[in-house]
């Protein structure tokens, strides 16, 4: 058994010890938000926080995660997080749409330690996660949105 | 090859060709196809209304990331003038009546302006068979151009049944109902909203004659950047993708694959496997429509099964490219380029002749890899058998044939079949492919009255996936004495998709030269006075698809690169050069002059950051019934890193109906041409792809994302497509920029700069 805190709720799971949390999201606890794009830490589609920090969810065991503050985008509802989608909903920045719970959870994490981010800022914390559909114009101009968002209040 | 023979589709599965219902329009007007349950009025097959006032849309597209719901919603809206928070969406069901005719009229092998007899008789027959057959498709730049006309038929349509219900009830006439925003009124202030409206209509409406369509003038919305409707689930999460399937009692299937693509198992042993915790059972996997065969386990979870995978003994057959290198395979293909005088697609007076005499030639030779798609969500598919019957939840582009596929696996007639299609994380052409819906369907039969899903690992996308084929170009031009070209010849060679892709995914053979391998070659606007374009099909074992742009992704890089060589060989700029080509066509002109303005062409650059010299590539291509123009600005950096810091596009497709999905579609080609222009390689080493995942088979990352901009031209034609005629003057305009930058060429793809 895997006791785990998901979005503040307790959570206990059957898994493996080295299930990858991003499996015990999505096929234990049907948290469905958080995607799997390649499974080694190169896409950045399965981004979560862990204590407020951008993690890979698909190499990192759920075991490892006891005892830590483990947040998706289902969970994602503070006031950074509201500032996110709504600038992200503004620019219309979503095109599949697949890659978006994770660009928009380390859009989070960067703006909460960085809330007002310059170019290479931006690049340098989001180059981890990829989008196929090409939104790279638009989230650069999402995470200027929310972090001005945030700043007015 | 066979010369002069031509596409020919027959023995369609499913029983023959439907020969009737010849006008598409009467045929689109059906009220019966959908059920209208809970007092709802069927209108025709692609509008219902409610009681409530509410507005359903049959939706036949899907949604991978295009904006085709919005698109298509936008058309309703406007014609019915109802309120846009009334509409709501249901699947299509899958009839010939939802089929894409668009896209099927136009895969003919002859240019737009070649209108002999067999050119239209072709046309001619394509477009029929098209109607009759209806195959439902997502692709091919078509969604809007394909419902342009019937979606706003019929919701005008309903607007005049709506219309003259109210009028009855009024007792005025019809002319003097307003409609707007779904609220009716008259100039003596009676009003009413849309729930009570239907409540006039009556269960069945009287069917109207003629409809008369808003002309573009009273557009109230189209032409507006509506925002997506799907954005706000796409932000939080909740926006159900394939993968995202949770019926209950689900359980979940990993795939060892044959390392050989196309390969298949030979024997297998899984009984250490099936002893290990949480595995419900393990199933072989014959390689089905052009699929690879593969092993799967089937556990309680996704990383179970994937884990157990690695218990399986497994012997192979590794079939067909067993031994194959990339090396072998592109000298098939120089062969071919050498020996095969292949098919002329475009041919103006005597190309060699002219040649033959010129003494001002200019000769280059460029290839192109094949490439994988890798869309974000890797390929799945949830499969429910229940013996006498099933339901299929599929990311798919082809609805139709993905359901067809999986009726056959699970020996159930096609009706038995329920299929939902979820939204897709990509698509790009790969989910224009059945082989991961039949290979679920096989393994969901294994587990009656227990879903299945079926999913993929990215390696397992990347090293079985139907490859971009790869294509090698001789281009040989004659200059004349002032630099114009007196003689234009391109000659290819590379794999044909349709002979695959019609049997393994259609169920027909598709015959005759592949307009796909040399689109984007023999179909451009430039005028040269003599011209020879010619295709040789080279056969190989292994499966191609359609890869966004298809032929246009390679065949512009090709004709915009050279085209670029034979203007500096000229002493030309390469602006005025195209122009003087276009002189008789004024909207290619239109567009080149506006990406030009835009990318200020021809005033000086300011440096990089780090001081390094920008130049400019310029790049113009048509396709899909839009043209694009892009200017790129591209420096070096460190080790000959090429950085593309600004690309300027211009494009021309007709009536631009929402001019942000359009901005978006042009970001997205950009980036995905980008993606393939300056990482895209596949390659094969001894029968195995050699790439397998995002670190060795790179996509484009934020931070080399460059600044983009999209600039309309005006027009009122009606709407080309969007989603990918972006993509192919990018490579070229990166390609001619480095030239720029550095006075050397870059012929070949991925496009590299020796440190
Ligand atoms: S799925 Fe975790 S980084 Fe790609
Ligand atoms: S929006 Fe499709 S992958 Fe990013």
């Amino acid at each position: 058994m895997i006791q785990l805190t998901i979005n503040g709720e307790a959570r206990e799971v059957d898994s493996a010890d080295d299930t990858p949390l991003l499996w015990v999201l999505r096929d234990e606890l049907n948290l469905t938000g958080t995607k799997f794009g390649c499974g080694r830490a190169v896409c950045g589609a399965c981004t979560v926080h862990i204590d407020g920090a951008a993690t890979r969810a698909c190499v990192t065991p759920a075991k490892a995660l006891e005892g830590r503050a483990i947040t998706t985008i289902e969970g994602a509802t503070d006031a950074v997080a509201a500032a996110v989608k709504q600038a992200w909903v503004e620019l219309d920045v979503a095109q599949c749409g697949y890659c978006q719970p994770g660009q928009v959870m380390a859009t989070i994490a960067l703006l909460r330690v960085t809330p007002a981010p310059d170019e290479a800022g931006i690049d340098a914390a989001l180059s981890g996660n990829l989008c196929r559909c090409g939104a790279y114009p638009r989230i650069r101009a999402a995470v200027k949105r929310a972090a001005a968002l945030l700043a007015a209040g | 090859m066979k010369r002069r023979t031509f596409l020919i589709l027959a023995g369609v599965a499913g029983g023959g060709l439907l020969i009737g219902c010849a006008n598409p329009d009467r045929v689109r007007a059906r009220a019966d196809l959908r059920p209208a349950p809970g007092g709802q009025i069927a209108m025709n097959g692609w509008i219902k209304l409610a009681p409530d006032g509410s507005v359903t849309v049959v939706m036949s597209k899907s949604e991978m990331g295009q904006g085709v719901h919005t698109g298509l919603l936008m058309l309703v809206a406007e014609e019915l003038d109802c309120a846009w928070s009334s509409l709501r969406m249901e699947d299509a069901p899958i009839e010939a009546f939802y089929g894409n005719l668009v896209a099927f009229a136009e895969n003919v092998p002859f240019r737009e302006d070649e209108h002999g007899a067999v050119a239209n008789g072709m046309r001619w027959m394509m477009a029929r068979l098209g109607r009759e057959l209806g195959f439902m498709m997502t692709g091919a730049s078509s969604s809007l151009r394909d419902l342009w006309l019937p979606m706003r038929h019929a919701a005008a349509a309903a607007r005049a049944s709506l219309v003259a219900a109210v009028a009855g009830h009024w007792q005025c006439a019809p002319a003097e109902v307003q409609l707007q925003d779904g609220r009716f009124s008259v100039a003596d202030g009676r009003a009413m909203d849309f729930a009570a409206a239907v409540s006039h209509l009556g269960a069945q409406p009287a069917p109207l004659g003629e409809v008369t369509l808003k002309s573009p003038a009273e557009f109230r919305l189209i032409g507006q950047p509506v925002p997506r409707l799907e954005a706000a689930a796409k932000v939080a999460g909740s926006a159900r993708f394939g993968i995202d399937v949770r019926p209950p009692g689900l359980c979940y299937a990993a795939l060892r694959f044959a390392p050989v693509r196309g390969g298949r198992v030979k024997t297998f042993d899984a009984s250490k496997a099936s002893r290990l915790p949480g595995v419900l059972g393990v199933v072989k996997c014959e390689p089905e429509h052009g699929g690879t065969g593969a092993v799967a386990v089937v556990a309680s979870g996704w990383w179970r099964a994937r884990q157990a995978l690695a218990a399986l003994e497994i012997t192979w057959d590794d079939g067909p490219l067993a031994g194959r290198s990339t090396t072998d395979l592109m000298q098939t293909l120089t062969e071919a380029l050498a020996e095969d005088e292949g098919h002329a697609f475009w041919q103006v007076g005597d190309a060699d002749a002219v040649l033959a005499g010129s003494t001002r030639q200019v000769a280059a030779d460029y290839r192109a890899p094949w490439l994988a798609h890798t869309p974000m969500e890797p390929m799945n598919c949830t499969v429910e058998y229940r013996g006498e019957a099933a339901t299929v939840w599929a990311p798919t582009q082809v609805p139709g044939f993905a359901r067809r596929a999986a009726a056959r696996v699970l020996d159930l007639a096609e009706d038995k079949v329920a299929l939902e299609v979820t939204y897709l994380g990509g698509g790009f052409g790969r989910r224009l492919e059945v082989d991961f819906v039949a290979q679920a369907a096989t393994i969901a039969r294994a587990f009656p009255g227990r879903p299945v899903q079926t999913l993929w690992s990215r390696e397992d996308d990347v090293q079985h996936d139907f490859y971009r084929p790869a294509c090698v170009a001789q281009c040989r031009a004659a200059l004349a004495e002032d630099g114009r070209i007196a003689a234009w010849q391109l000659k290819s060679a590379g794999q044909s998709i349709a002979p695959g892709y019609g049997p393994r995914t259609a169920g027909i053979p598709l015959l005759g030269p592949d307009k796909t391998t040399a689109e984007g070659a023999f179909d451009v606007a430039y005028a040269f006075p003599a011209v020879s374009v010619r295709h040789a099909a080279v056969e190989l074992p292994l499966p191609v698809g359609f890869w966004r742009a298809v032929g246009h992704s390679h065949q512009a890089f090709f004709t915009e690169c050279f085209l670029d060589e034979c203007a500096q060989a000229a002493g030309a700029d390469p602006l005025a050069y195209r122009l003087q080509l276009l002189a008789a066509e004024p909207a290619q002109r239109a567009v080149l002059q506006l990406v030009a303005d835009k990318a200020g062409w021809g005033t000086p650059l300011t440096p990089a950051a780090d001081g390094a010299r920008v130049a400019r590539g310029l790049a113009l291509h048509r396709c899909f019934g839009s043209t694009v123009a892009q200017v790129a600005e591209v420096s070096l950096g460190e080790g000959g890193l090429i950085r593309v810091h600004r690309v300027v596009c211009a494009i021309d497709c007709g009536l631009a109906v929402n001019p942000n999905l359009i901005a978006q579609q042009m970001e997205s080609a950009v980036v995905y041409g980008l993606s393939a222009a300056l990482h895209g390689q596949i390659d094969f080493d001894t029968g195995r792809v050699a790439q397998g995942n995002f670190h060795d088979y790179p996509a484009l990352r934020l931070g080399e994302c460059p600044q983009i901009e999209t600039h309309i031209v005006p027009s009122a034609a009606p709407p080309g497509g969007v989603g990918e005629p972006g993509l192919p003057p990018i490579a070229p305009a990166v390609a001619n920029a480095l030239f720029a930058l550095t006075g050397q060429r870059r012929r070949s793809l991925p496009l590299q700069i020796p440190a």
